[in-house]
């Protein structure tokens, strides 16, 4: 299955929930609120990490495509 | 009588955030408002209040900031006599301050706590937390709040600021004054005037001889658009710091201690599998969030049926929103590996907690050099812990042995 991530940047006010439950996919910019590490394919061992992210983000910023 | 004298009849209407039961444990009190007729309870005690209990609504009423303004944050109303003197203007940004200003006020300090700039302060935590424990540790008994969590912020604070150590027990008395005696007004204004009035004296002595990378002189030659910020604004975000950084993970810390103090279980599933440590932080953040703020309501409106009024206090009890079991399953239990875990310790919106990556450094590093030192310890006497509570959370007595 294929997976990408869209990160909604106005509604992310940097909780780092995502960066806590996905590393290798979100970081933090400058100023701490998410970045996208990977903007294509989302390897297939890490998507239960990229479902953790979006179920963790307190402020429904993220939404996962597949 | 006063109002934190008076019995509680019906909970709904009548709340007593300072009651000592509700100090104690306020969980019990939030279900019971929360799975009521009047999930949004009020109260006529200390000028009036809403309560919202459900995690719905306490995050859209952190999300509409516009009609939940952050005029005032306190649980309590100002006390008089708050407004005057030269420096009554100084709040503590951005918590205080209101789009459109709340924007560069947040934006300033920002980079300050990302995650990648508080890093540098986990050696330095692991140090002062070792040094904590090198003091108790042969005696086999310790106070986990007293001589442990409350000295943790305090430190790590002082540092970042650039003042030195020996302030500690001022800037507790003094931020203690401020959030958890509040229904003391003159201790109040005196702890907030001697804040104001501390860093006064840094921002002089700073101004006579300029200092190299030190947060005060940096915040004091920070520009926008062209001009330096305020000293108002420098002021309120060294008020800010000690306000919101020191009393709040003070009281996380030690809640976790109690915790752990009470589940060997889990400082087990913590030994035996470290990668647990993110998702535990953040359990623990869910079920032991210290913090509660206030919004002002900036025109009538009728919330949820709640006939609100401009003017009145909406207290964020982000505790209560965060044990709703429509949005977390078993929500009294801590689950160290919870999974689906959008708990609002820190907030909700743009006036999410800045100093949020820094309190979790310090919870875990607190935590994690506790437990390889001190592994097994109980409660000395469960009934005689005490605690802190209305706007802040937390325990001030626990005594453990080892």
């Amino acid at each position: 299955m294929n997976m990408k991530v869209l990160l909604d940047y106005d509604s992310c006010h940097g909780h780092q929930m995502c960066a806590i439950a996905a590393p290798e996919v979100f970081g933090s910019d400058e100023i701490g609120n998410a970045k996208v590490l990977i903007t294509g394919e989302i390897p297939a061992a890490l998507h239960v990490k990229v479902r953790r992210a979006e179920s963790n983000c307190p402020e429904r910023a993220i939404t996962i495509i597949e | 009588m006063t109002d934190t004298q008076k019995p509680v009849t019906d909970i709904t209407t009548d709340y007593d955030i300072f009651a000592p039961d509700f100090i104690k444990n306020p969980y019990p009190g939030y279900t019971e408002i929360r799975e009521s007729q009047c999930p949004i309870a009020h109260t006529e005690r200390y000028e009036g209040s809403w309560l919202p209990t459900r995690y719905d609504d306490v995050v859209a009423i952190a999300q509409e900031y516009e009609t939940f303004t952050s005029r005032q944050i306190l649980v309590m109303p100002p006390a008089a006599g708050r407004s005057e003197g030269p420096y009554a203007a100084v709040g503590a940004p951005p918590i205080t301050s209101d789009p459109p200003d709340h924007h560069w006020h947040r934006r300033l300090i920002l980079p300050v706590f990302a995650p990648q700039a508080v890093a540098q302060y986990e050696p330095g935590t692991r140090d002062l937390c070792n040094a904590l424990i090198d003091e108790f540790i042969d005696k086999g008994v310790a106070d986990a709040a007293s001589d442990y969590a409350q000295h943790i912020p305090v430190r790590v604070i002082s540092k970042m600021l650039g003042v030195p150590l020996t302030m500690e027990d001022e800037f507790t008395d003094w931020v203690r004054g401020a959030l958890e005696n509040i229904t003391d007004a003159e201790r109040r204004i005196k702890s907030f005037r001697s804040i104001v009035e501390y860093f006064i004296g840094e921002v002089q002595s700073r101004a006579a001889n300029p200092r190299e990378d030190d947060f005060i002189t940096q915040l004091m030659n920070t520009e926008v658009e062209g001009k330096k910020v305020p000293i108002e604004y420098v002021l309120g975000v060294c008020n800010l710091m000690l306000v919101a950084g020191i009393d709040t993970t003070w009281s996380a810390i030690g809640s976790c201690m109690w915790h752990m103090a009470q589940h060997p279980e889990h400082r087990k599933q913590l030994r035996e599998n470290p990668d647990l440590w993110p998702t535990a932080v953040e359990e623990l953040l869910r079920v032991y969030a210290p913090v509660t703020m206030a919004r002002i309501v900036d025109h009538d409106i009728e919330f949820q049926g709640c006939p609100m009024k401009a003017g009145d206090r909406v207290l964020m009890a982000f505790p209560a929103a965060n044990r709703d079991p429509r949005q977390f399953e078993n929500p009294d239990e801590v689950i160290l590996d919870r999974q689906n875990n959008r708990h609002v310790a820190f907030g909700s919106g743009i006036h999410r907690c800045a100093g949020s990556n820094l309190a979790r450094l310090e919870l875990r590093v607190a935590l994690q050099t506790w437990l390889e030192r001190i592994p097994e310890f109980e409660l000395i006497d469960p009934s005689s812990v005490t605690w802190a509570g209305g706007q802040v959370h937390g325990p001030r007595k626990c005594m453990v042995k080892f």
